[in-house]
């Protein structure tokens, strides 16, 4: 089966952006997802947050792995280059890329088996990095793809299709960047595109890895009962800590009335992510609470959502590297070959 | 063999004591002195206390293979005593710490032996352990300065150009230079049959290893991006390229690199690190060896069928598995040949030398932007890390790199509609786009089935067609990439074959078989696939070598997959003991066969 293209109509009155572009110019091909998977639903919303972020798509690279979730990034943005790696590798190529362009918004799609199984040392290093990144796992706790087994972040206790049941323990991806070091760590769920869109533009602002973690429920393999990623498990069980409303500079909406507890976090190009601490004292710039806030909720089988911590320092891997700022791959060869005269007088050394 | 300007001396010591800078001091000494030279550093994998050994042959005659005699050895390990005692050729000497008692191990009645009392000289000498340790070296530096007619003065002045700065650790190596040569010169006549005379013979020369001259090359080509994790013996190249980046790549204003170079957690990931800078237009490159390149064959094959480029140098070392990491070999061809599942194939350049490494890196950057397809570099240990005599290295400013057909904004224009893999002029290239340039070149990068439109698909036809179209892009690479090097002799009836290092052998095997009356020609292959050069050569001969350092005979099956040549047609002459091959191996294995074959 080839590729499936959506006709391009356009609908005469589609509003346009600050770059004139309609929301069907960041459509990409047609999903051949199952019909209610959570990943298109992630999806809907990666198109409006870079709708609403005017983001010029040739200026992005959609990278991914494999699996159901690395298959989305062909669903969006058709007009930007797009890199399906090997399993799990996607953090190695996203890095030497990014290390020859660090001018151009780099979004991974990834799975939790694809990032947390198989990818899980490439996460960890690219983390440490802080490769200036958007990083989605679109988390179902199962590999889709090869029908249904469990993935390092199926719960303990919950059950498979074919009714096995996980006894070891799994990993919380969140808990794991908090640990790495991560600058930015966010969670939300694909059934909730109010809070998930405010999230993907904040973490593509952010200046460094941005970890977002998405509960997005498999329909045909662990959207039952039993499975601890449900629709059903998840909405009653979800905690929204912080409420996000990410609000580029040009233009400013003013609050709602009546609010208050309201924490501005200023990003790297300038706009402001204003975020409500719902929970009492919750502090999105403390490593060690947001910690203790997201084991909290799941002793108490919550799952926190929001953005959880946050770092505006905004030293990625290229501030460490200490690399120009006309990206790497441009440089005209003059400026990097030293030339016969050098050479030259390098031969001395070795005589 | 055996006389003035014909020789070869062997320390052993243990590593880790310092005997690496009288080793080096000797071998730039006598380069100096303008006489061919070659250094041979035996070493163990290891950081300090187990053997080490260094050989230096001293050949007027320009042959740098490893020497096929000791005429000299300085055995100040005991616990090597039984093999360095037996390693002199009759008739030679060997030096010992006459510090303590000569050990009964080292007798031999036809060897002559020189005690020196090298310890207790240093004990009196210096005050501090350390200095008493190392300075025991510079010692029989100095004692065989004295033996072997290696000028003084030389010496010292190479002395004073590496620690000039530094006052206290200058004169300590002078006053045990001095030590060592009074007392040679003192006990024993010198110098000894066998020594150095002036000559004229490396003036247009350098002494360098593999390593520095692949990372050169690197830095010349104009590599940006660089992606590894440590491995011996790739190590030192990487070290030496960040050393030329930190030289040549930092903004004089602005204080800021012009590179980039990833330390990745594995050699997965620098794999990964070297595409992905690839895929989006920088010049990029990894060094490795042979279990590094285990470890990225799954990317290899992604390279191959995605097509991109990347360049990937392999220090090979002994293996199989852990191996032995200081150890030569040539064992990684069928690996690199075909790495990954699936059909593949991939293209590899094969130096002989330091200058080779600097010119084929370079040609290697070209090649892997033009084909779209990774490149290895296949060095060795024997290459990489030890010190050869080769021609300076020159640049030419007139080098354009080749970058390959890439559709930049203008050429986008006037197409209406890209599609990443169609070969418009047969060659069977495709045009590809960088990322972040314009929307109208977008495409997927992927490693699961595409069509030669870049898109997804499982349809037979269009899969087939694209995979054929890829070999098609290796044929043409075959007649574009370096051709082979003849050696020919009116009257050959035989042909050696083989790549890399052995060069030095296989030259000097040449030269003493004719000498015996038998004539035969060489060829060095130096890139894969191979030229059809190389079958014709195959056909030529009555008899067939093929000399490669490894076991299963590597590259003689390459031959035989793509040449079509017979494989049972071609004699192998394996060494893969993880010593560098010598002339007399060669020798004795083309003679001992052809004699056999006429009885």
């Amino acid at each position: 089966m080839t590729s499936i293209n959506k006709p391009s109509v356009r609908h005469p009155s589609a509003k346009k952006n600050h770059i004139g572009l309609t929301k069907a110019d960041y459509e990409g091909g047609m999903s051949t997802l199952c019909a209610g998977c959570g990943h298109d639903s992630v999806t809907a919303a990666l198109i409006q947050a870079f709708w609403e972020l005017d983001l010029p798509p040739h200026r992005a690279a959609k990278m991914s792995g494999i699996g159901c979730s690395s298959k989305t990034t062909g669903y969006f943005m058709r007009q930007s280059h797009g890199f399906n790696a090997v399993h799990g590798r996607m953090p190695s190529v996203t890095t030497g890329a990014n290390a020859a362009n660090r001018d151009l918004h780099y979004i991974g799609i990834s799975g939790d088996g694809d990032s947390l199984n198989i990818g899980l040392g490439q996460l960890a290093h690219a983390i440490r990095r802080n490769v200036n990144m958007l990083y989605v796992i679109e988390n179902n706790g199962v590999y889709g793809l090869t029908k249904g087994q469990f993935s390092a972040t199926a719960d303990f206790g919950s059950t498979s299709r074919k009714g096995e049941v996980n006894e070891q323990m799994p990993i919380d991806p969140v808990l794991l960047a908090l640990t790495l070091g991560a600058s930015f760590v966010a969670r939300s769920f694909s059934g909730d595109k109010a809070q998930l869109v405010p999230i993907l533009k904040a973490g593509l602002a952010h200046r460094g890895f941005a970890l977002v973690d998405v509960i997005s429920p498999c329909v045909s393999f662990n959207d039952h009962e039993g499975s601890a990623k449900s629709y059903a498990y998840v909405r009653q069980h979800e905690v929204e800590t912080v409420e996000t409303d990410f609000i580029p500079l040009r233009r400013e909406i003013k609050m709602p009335s009546g609010q208050s507890d309201v924490t501005v976090v200023h990003m790297h190009d300038g706009s402001a992510v204003h975020l409500r601490a719902a929970a009492a004292g919750y502090n999105p710039r403390n490593r060690d609470s947001a910690y203790r806030h997201v084991q909290a909720c799941m002793k108490k089988g919550e799952v926190a959502t929001g953005i959880l911590y946050i770092d505006d320092a905004g030293r990625c891997m290229h501030d460490l590297h200490r690399t120009v700022p006309t990206p790497l791959r441009d440089l005209p060869f003059e400026s990097l070959c030293p030339g016969s005269a050098a050479l030259d007088r390098v031969m001395e050394r070795y005589r | 063999m055996s006389g003035i300007n014909d020789f070869a001396f062997k320390s052993a010591t243990v590593n880790g004591t310092g005997s690496a800078s009288a080793n080096s001091l000797l071998m730039e000494a006598i380069f100096r002195m303008g006489i061919p030279v070659t250094g041979k550093n035996i070493f163990p994998s290891n950081i300090q206390g187990l053997p080490t050994w260094y050989e230096i042959r001293v050949s007027g005659d320009g042959y740098t293979a490893r020497p096929p005699v000791i005429d000299l050895v300085v055995a100040l390990n005991p616990s090597t005593y039984a093999q360095d005692i037996a390693e002199v050729r009759s008739g030679g000497c060997l030096m010992y710490d006459s510090s303590w008692p000569l050990d009964p191990k080292l007798a031999r009645d036809d060897v002559t032996i020189l005690g020196i009392p090298l310890g207790a000289m240093c004990r009196e000498a210096f005050t501090r352990d350390r200095d008493r340790t190392l300075m025991r070296n510079i010692a029989y530096a100095g004692a065989l300065a004295a033996l072997l007619a290696i000028d003084l003065q030389v010496i010292e002045q190479t002395l004073n150009e590496k620690f000039g700065r530094k006052k206290a650790l200058l004169d300590a190596n002078h006053k045990a230079m001095r030590l060592g040569y009074d007392y040679a010169r003192e006990h024993f006549p010198c110098p000894l049959p066998f020594h150095c005379a002036p000559m004229d013979a490396t003036s247009g020369a350098i002494l360098m290893d593999g390593n520095t001259a692949c990372a050169l090359g690197a830095m010349y080509a104009g590599a940006t991006v660089a992606a590894w994790y440590p491995i011996t013996p790739s190590t030192s190249l990487m070290d030496a390229f960040k050393e030329f980046c930190q030289e040549f790549r930092v903004d004089p204003e602005s204080k800021l690199n012009r590179y980039c170079i990833l330390q990745a957690e594995d050699e997965l990931a620098a794999a990964g690190m070297v595409l992905g800078a690839g895929w989006m237009g920088a010049r990029s490159f990894t060094c490795t060896s042979g279990p590094g390149i285990s470890l990225m064959q799954e990317f290899l094959g992604y390279a191959y069928y995605a097509e991109l480029p990347g360049v990937f140098i392999n220090v090979q070392r002994a293996g199989p598995a852990t191996g032995l990491p200081t150890r030569t070999q040539q064992a990684d061809l069928m690996s690199m040949a075909f790495a990954s599942h699936g059909d593949t194939k991939h293209i590899i350049l094969f130096p002989a030398d330091p200058h080779e490494c600097f010119t084929l890196t370079v040609t290697a950057f070209d090649v892997t932007e033009r084909f779209q397809t990774p490149v290895f570099v296949a060095s060795d240990l024997d290459i990489g890390m030890n010190d050869w005599m080769i021609p300076r290295l020159s640049w030419d400013d007139g080098y354009r790199p080749d970058r390959g057909k890439v559709l930049d904004e203008a050429a986008l224009a006037e197409v209406k509609k890209f599609f990443r893999y169609l070969d418009s002029d047969g060659d069977g290239i495709a045009d590809r786009t960088l990322p972040g340039v314009s929307g109208k070149g977008a495409y997927f990068t992927r490693g699961s089935g595409h069509d030669k439109f870049g898109a997804y698909t499982e349809d037979s036809a269009a899969y087939a067609e694209l995979l054929a179209r890829i070999q098609s892009k290796f044929e043409t690479a075959a007649r574009e990439l370096p051709a082979p090097v003849l050696q020919l002799q009116e009257g050959a009836t035989a042909g050696i074959v083989y790549v890399g290092s052995p060069d030095a052998a296989v030259r000097e095997a040449i030269t003493r078989l004719r000498e015996q009356g038998i004539v035969a020609d060489a060829m060095r292959i130096r890139a894969f696939p191979f030229a059809p050069a190389v079958r014709d050569f195959l056909e030529r001969y009555d008899t067939v070598f093929v000399a490669e350092q490894n076991r299963d005979a590597q590259l003689r099956s390459l031959l035989t997959i793509e040449t079509g040549f017979p494989r049972d047609q071609m004699i192998p002459i394996l060494d893969y003991a993880g010593q560098p091959m010598t002339a007399g191996t060669l020798v004795t294995a083309v003679r001992d066969h052809l004699q056999g074959a006429s009885t």
